[in-house]
């Protein structure tokens, strides 16, 4: 029985936040009413020339920095042809044979690493936006007509094409989750799937375990979030699968992913989508990135979530430290470290607590040092307070949680008694009711009781 | 009473800087001009009457104009009006220069002779039987009938240089990059440009300093030395080359050959080194390779012609067919034809055979002109190999018509500037003279060209009009 491995690349369109598009001076961005951030450039009137957005390439480069590639001495745009109503000028402005970024590896953490090549990263301009009306399913097929908001057209879009080196669905996952995470740092791009200003596409086959022949690809498209790329990657994994066991082969093909039902179904080209015409586009004179520029951009490149994670993994372990730097809690746990705090108890706060932006730490580590002796209502407001300019932990300290079991003993037996049938589930083995007494006693005492105490109360009491 | 046949640009501005006429008096009186001849000549695509207290002027209609039609010559573009004004048309406004109207031109800027116009050939002034020459024959014809004291024009291949050597005035091809093409309907963006087209070397420079400059709106400007308005009358200290291909190639007529050799011993009179150059292989592959770089940008560049957006569109029952439909019964045979052949240039798996090899054959012509001006501060030729042709003669032949520009394509393949002056007359029609100079050496040309017009003495207004 062969065993099989999964091949997957991915090709990532990231939506720059640029103030204007990639080209003329409209704004780019999301909103507006259709139509109305347009100019004679992107709507391709005859005559209109395009003037490359300077920020834009500045943050392809700070990505391409980020992401390990080289930045190129010399990118040459190239126009893309084809026919195709979201396409004004008959041609995509894009990069071919020589990108801007070129190279490039991303180490993705984890109890198993693993490091995920790129092939380049290059910028080019966005399509309009076509929305099909009528018809019920929002796709062009059925539809009784198409109609086209040119405001997203000539946005600024990096592609970004990663070498075959993803071998599950789930590395996927984590790959796309802390590209993302580094984009988002970057302040380069919301990256949000659900916006469309990030997109992926995955192009996906399986070779026996231990080969490292390359066989055919299905291209996946129109997935709108991680989860459903890699359900879409396991789908294609699955079907590919069957169809070599079968005796079968895997021809070349693009599909759609259909969440609704888990399936993969043929997707629709454009036509004469197969031979783009490619040549240097003569409006616009090759890029050539100064070595100075490139020097300072990544001069002033962050610590990378990536590194972040390396760093806090020897703390908290590896999946804790994903954690922080994913939700960007890794800040805040950082601060409360340095000011004393152990760090699995730093851990916990930073991940549970909203913190706000601008926490005066020093005195708020004072806080969560005494937390398991404080009433749960002190510490949200001392959570809640922590950025006012004259917040100040004694507040806080002082309303310590009731842990006097002479003054708990008579409400946890109020509780019990007013709950037999829990308790006498409890004791015939469901143990996870203890959380609902707890959480009883908690409402009873107005959250003024010391949870822990409670906890310890309870079981002695439930198991006398 | 404002001779317009006469009068060159800076002769009016005289006139009305001394208040001897006014404004309105000049612009009338050029309207006067196009009411009578324009009937016969068709230089004029509309009118306009346009704000300005200055020098009227007229403008090729693929030059964009905000709020006045911009066809092209295509119906595909009949009924577009442009939102915008392109760069050069602002300048022109920005000086006082008021629009009279804007001229006919081969669809496009395809062709050498006005004939593929979708709205109809423009006539030479000097004989209405031939052609104006194109695709700017609009222009150099409505130059030559007194109907406008200047124009600009769009030089792709020659389309400036050639019909103002078959109309008998002067016509700039500046070089590629000193003037913006924001607005200008394109037709091959690494090969397109503006430049003006006058009766006096010195108008054509004063014309061009109003719209030469860096253009921040098109990227492939560049900063420029100020121009010149050229004064002297010799030409000491230049070193003028002939290139014997260029003199020597098949099909130049001998009363243009006579006329060329004339020009380039008076030359020498006045005071210039003149010896004999070569350019073999930017005569021999300029034009095939010219064919397959201007086709290929060309087929990109007329893709936005889809019906979807403005301009012309034709009823289909879905989206293909209303593509096809739209770009069948819009574009005449030329477009259609370049299209066709710019396509199969780029297409995959002829890109490196054609399209690749056209741009390795052009470096090499601008290698093989940048060694000729290491010896020579400027090259002469003819401009066109023949004089004005009959209309017709050419029009069922595209080679004949495509080798009209010979002599003019070598050097837009190399981006250099070129000025075509009228030479003299053979059959009694205009012969043009083709100075050609290094990048950047407009003032040079107007130098030369300046000093050649005065020992000339060609008369630029058509005998039968006088």
């Amino acid at each position: 029985m062969t065993e099989w491995e999964p091949v997957v690349g991915l090709e990532i369109h990231v939506q720059l936040k640029t103030r204007t598009k990639m080209f003329c001076r409209c704004a780019a961005g999301f909103g507006g009413e259709p139509n109305t951030q347009t100019c004679p450039v992107c709507l391709a009137h005859p005559g209109a020339l395009p003037v490359p957005n300077r920020t834009a390439v500045e943050w392809t480069i700070k990505l391409g920095l980020a992401l390990g590639a080289e930045v190129a001495e010399r990118a040459v745009f190239h126009r893309k042809n084809y026919f195709y109503p979201d396409n004004p000028k008959g041609y995509q402005i894009s990069q071919y044979d020589e990108p801007l970024c070129v190279g490039g590896t991303l180490a993705v953490p984890g109890e198993e690493p693993f490091g995920v090549g790129f092939v380049r990263a290059h910028l080019e301009e966005d399509a309009a936006k076509t929305v099909h009306v009528g018809g019920g399913t929002g796709r062009k097929v059925g539809a009784e007509r198409s109609l086209i908001d040119f405001n997203r057209g000539g946005t600024p879009l990096v592609e970004i094409v990663t070498r075959p080196d993803i071998h599950s669905a789930e590395q996927a996952e984590r790959f796309l989750q802390l590209l993302r995470q580094t984009i988002v740092e970057l302040g380069i791009s919301d990256a949000r799937m659900e916006e469309g200003t990030l997109r992926v596409d995955a192009n996906v086959s399986v070779r026996p375990t231990g080969s490292d022949e390359l066989r055919t690809r299905w291209e996946l498209k129109n997935m709108n979030s991680f989860r459903f790329i890699g359900r879409g990657i396991d789908a294609a994994v699955r079907r590919q699968i069957e169809l070599y066991e079968g005796g079968g082969s895997v021809e070349q093909h693009t599909y759609d992913y259909e969440p609704e039902t888990d399936t993969l179904t043929p997707h629709r080209t454009k036509e004469e989508a197969d031979d783009y015409r490619y040549f240097p586009e003569p409006d616009l004179v090759p890029l050539a990135p100064e070595r100075e520029l490139v020097e300072r951009l990544r001069a002033g490149l962050p610590e990378l979530p990536a590194a972040r994670i390396a760093r806090h993994a020897e703390a908290v372990g590896v999946a804790d430290a994903w954690a922080l730097v994913t939700t960007e809690r890794d800040p805040a746990y950082s601060a409360l470290v340095g000011e004393g705090v152990g760090e699995r108890e730093a851990f916990n706060f930073a991940m549970n607590q909203p913190i706000p932006a601008g926490a005066n730490f020093a005195e708020l580590a004072k806080v969560v040092k005494a937390a398991k002796d404080l009433r749960r209502e002190a510490l949200t407001a001392a959570v809640g307070a922590s950025a006012d300019p004259d917040f100040a932990a004694d507040t806080y300290l002082a309303q310590t949680a009731v842990s006097d079991t002479a003054e708990l003993g008579p409400v946890i037996e109020a509780v019990l008694a007013a709950n037999p049938g829990q308790v006498e589930a409890y004791k015939g083995g469901k143990e996870g009711l203890l959380g609902y007494f707890v959480g009883q006693v908690m409402k009873e005492t107005s959250g003024k009781a010391n949870p822990k105490v409670v906890n310890e109360l309870l079981r002695e009491r439930l198991t006398a | 009473m404002i001779d317009t046949l006469r009068l060159t640009a800076e002769e009016l501005e005289g006139l009305l800087t001394r208040g001897e006429v006014s404004s309105q008096e000049v612009f009338e009186a050029y309207r006067a001009a196009i009411d009578e001849r324009d009937g016969e000549l068709h230089c004029f695509l509309r009118l306009h009457d346009g704000e300005g207290e200055g020098i009227p002027i007229a403008l090729k209609d693929v030059i964009g104009t905000n709020g006045v039609e911009t066809t092209a010559g295509s119906q595909i573009l009949a009924g577009y009006v442009p939102v915008y004004d392109s760069t050069v048309a602002a300048r022109c406004k920005a000086r006082g220069l008021r629009l009279l109207g804007k001229t006919n031109t081969d669809e496009f800027a395809m062709g050498s002779s006005t004939e593929n116009s979708a709205f109809g050939p423009s006539r030479n002034p000097w004989d209405p039987s031939r052609v104006p020459g194109g695709s700017g024959g609009g222009s150099a014809a409505a130059v030559a009938a007194g109907m406008t004291p200047w124009a600009l024009g769009s030089d792709t291949g020659g389309s400036i240089k050639q019909p103002s050597a078959l109309c008998g005035n002067v016509g700039l091809r500046p070089t590629y990059g000193t003037v913006s093409r924001y607005g200008i309907v394109a037709f091959a963006s690494s090969l397109d440009q503006v430049g003006p087209v006058a009766k006096t070397v010195r108008d054509n420079a004063f014309l061009y300093s109003v719209i030469a400059g860096r253009d921040p709106a098109d990227s492939t400007t560049v900063d420029l030395p100020p121009t010149e308005i050229p004064e002297a009358e010799d030409l000491k200290g230049l070193r003028i080359g002939v290139p014997v291909e260029m003199r020597d190639a098949p099909g130049i007529e001998p009363g243009v050959a006579d006329a060329v050799a004339r020009a380039v011993a008076l030359c020498e009179e006045l005071g210039a080194e003149v010896e004999e150059c070569s350019l073999p292989r930017s005569v021999e592959y300029g034009l095939p390779c010219y064919y397959l770089i201007a086709p290929a940008e060309a087929s990109s560049n007329l893709a936005r012609y889809d019906g979807v957006r403005y301009g012309y569109r034709a009823a289909g029952d879905d989206l293909t067919e209303v593509y096809e439909r739209t770009r069948d019964e819009g574009f005449g045979d030329e477009p259609k034809r370049r299209i066709m052949l710019g396509t199969y240039a780029l297409s995959a798996g002829y890109y490196e055979a054609f399209y690749g090899k056209a741009q390795q054959v052009r470096t090499m012509i601008i290698r093989e002109h940048a060694e000729v001006f290491e010896r020579c501060d400027l090259i002469v030729s003819a401009t066109s190999p023949t004089v004005a042709f009959e209309i017709g003669a050419r029009a069922d032949d595209p080679l004949a018509m495509y080798a009209s520009d010979l002599l003019t394509i070598p050097s837009c393949m190399a981006g250099l500037p070129g000025l075509s002056i009228p030479c003299g007359l053979s059959e009694g029609l205009p012969v043009g003279l083709q100075l050609i100079g290094p990048q950047l050496s407009e003032n040079t040309l107007f130098r030369a060209g300046h000093a050649l017009e005065r020992a000339l003495e060609f008369d630029f207004v058509p005998e039968r009009l006088q």
